[in-house]
């Protein structure tokens, strides 16, 4: 097995495990915190990748905002009752039963397919040479300036939506 | 990357950083004498030659006191927490470029790596907070994080205009880029956000409420003795000094300056060092003056006026490139 592959192989394990951390634990302050070392994992996945920036922004975006604004929501609920209380309905076990199922079903899929998609014009040696923001921008303002516009527009509804909820009037 | 080219930047990193720390250690005594001067008193004068022995007491007292934990705390956060914001701001200094052509790390992405790492810092101020079971510590937490991810916004959007007149976010580059003149001028607005927020950022005076010692004793860092309160101390030094020095680089120039005679490339550092050292004089000089921001003033400051001025900065260097 070569270096890479141990990399790889070390953080597709400790993802799945930190997964399983951050469902099961039964305080969510410590389930945020497993998640923010999940959040870390897949950075440092994004710079195994040669994607320097979606690395930087995987950090600032998801664990430096929405992951504090996750543990500020969460520190003001009364955690002494959510601790005793049971941590699963009744219907787990078939939950479990079908991912299950769905996790077998994939592994047969990954396994058939051969054919990789064939390789686009950014390739590592070009996207080096022409710096990782710019070639982020270029494409997003260029190729995929439509979904990009739809994306914004989205959260521009999230944000309207979110003010007329709390300012009832305005 | 062969094993002498990993030697040297291992050799590299720890030089940095036990000069760093010793400057993070001794900065606090020329914090001490400065805002002494400027009330009127001598600072410390007893240990050592007008005090200069007094970080080193100091330290030795802080090291050898008790270790108490609350007996509510959540341990293994507890433990942790000050940690975090230790190493979010040690490693921060591994992309600012010391000199001509130094730094530890080349990195493409160097301000939002620092950007990534104060965020990662944060939670260090909301865990500790948060674990030590008090109500002082608590409040003192929840204040940082709303405090940290606003004036975080603000601090991403300033240097976006840097980013742009030099055309990249690589440390090196942006120093090379202001070859013809400092971004200080052209980014002036950048510049007073960008510092302001720095200010929010790091916790300092007139932005302290996480720990203001009026209302909440000494806020997130109530429960802590000894060596882990240490460690908050220093995080917020260290802290203080990456922004500085990204404050030096982005918007100063960096190493650049007139070579000063028999120096050779050292006349970087030294130029360099002397542009933190403004920053950080500014830092105590605001805090021995400014009265505490009352908390709603603080938020809206930084909603309503520091991100549309941030905003309108971007479209002001973007128009003006276009053109």
């Amino acid at each position: 097995m070569t270096l890479p592959q141990l990399f790889f192989l070390y953080f597709a394990v400790s993802m799945t495990g930190l997964s399983l951390l951050v469902v099961t634990r039964r305080n969510p302050v410590h389930s945020v915190l497993w998640m923010l070392v999940l959040f870390l994992h897949i950075a440092a996945l994004y710079l195994f990748l040669n994607a320097e920036f979606l690395a930087a922004i995987q950090i600032i975006v998801y664990a430096g905002a929405i992951l504090v604004l996750f543990l500020f929501v969460i520190m003001l609920l009364n955690l002494r009752r959510e601790e005793t209380e049971r941590m699963f309905q009744d219907q787990w076990p078939v939950g479990a039963g079908i991912g299950v199922v769905l996790a077998v079903f994939f592994v047969v899929i990954v396994g058939k397919i051969a054919v990789l998609a064939p390789l686009g014009e950014y390739s590592i040696d070009a996207v080096q040479a022409e710096g990782h923001i710019m070639s982020i921008g270029k494409v997003l303002y260029t190729k995929f300036l439509l979904p990009f516009e739809i994306a914004s527009l989205i959260l521009l509804v999230a944000i309207i939506g979110a003010v007329v909820l709390a300012k009832k009037r305005i | 990357m062969s094993v002498s080219a990993m030697l040297l930047v291992f050799i590299k990193t720890i030089l940095v950083v036990s000069v760093f720390l010793i400057h993070v250690m001794y900065v606090q005594y020329f914090e001490r004498k400065v805002i002494g001067h400027m009330q009127s008193r001598m600072g410390p004068m007893r240990v050592g030659w007008h005090g200069l022995l007094q970080p080193i007491a100091d330290s030795i007292k802080l090291f050898f006191k008790e270790d108490i934990i609350p007996s509510a705390a959540d341990r293994p956060i507890f433990y942790i927490a000050p940690i975090i914001g230790v190493i979010a701001g040690v490693s921060s200094v591994a992309v600012i470029p010391l000199w001509e052509n130094f730094s530890i790390a080349n990195l493409n992405v160097g301000i939002l790596y620092i950007l990534a790492l104060s965020s990662i810092a944060s939670y260090s101020v909301i865990l500790g907070g948060w674990a030590s079971n008090s109500k002082y510590s608590f409040l003192g937490g929840l204040r940082s994080s709303a405090q940290v991810i606003s004036y975080e916004i603000a601090m991403g959007l300033s240097l976006v205009g840097v980013m742009m007149m030099a055309g990249s976010a690589n440390l090196n580059d942006i120093v090379k880029a202001q070859a013809n003149g400092w971004f200080i001028v052209p980014q002036i607005i950048a510049f007073v956000v960008f510092f302001i927020s720095a200010l929010a950022e790091t916790n300092r005076v007139p932005f302290d409420l996480p720990e203001a010692e009026t209302e909440l004793v000494s806020g997130f860092a109530t429960e802590y003795s000894g060596m882990r309160w240490a460690l908050f101390f220093m995080a917020e030094y260290a802290g203080m000094f990456v922004m500085s020095g990204l404050a030096a680089t982005c918007f100063l120039g960096g190493w650049s300056g007139p070579q000063i005679p028999f120096m050779g490339t050292m006349s970087g550092l030294i130029w360099f060092l002397m542009k933190l050292y403004m920053f950080i004089f500014i830092y105590f000089w605001i805090r021995a003056t400014l009265p505490r921001y009352r908390y709603d003033q603080l938020m809206g400051l930084g909603w309503k006026i520091f991100i549309p001025l941030a905003l309108l900065n971007i479209v002001i260097t973007g128009l003006v490139k276009i053109l």
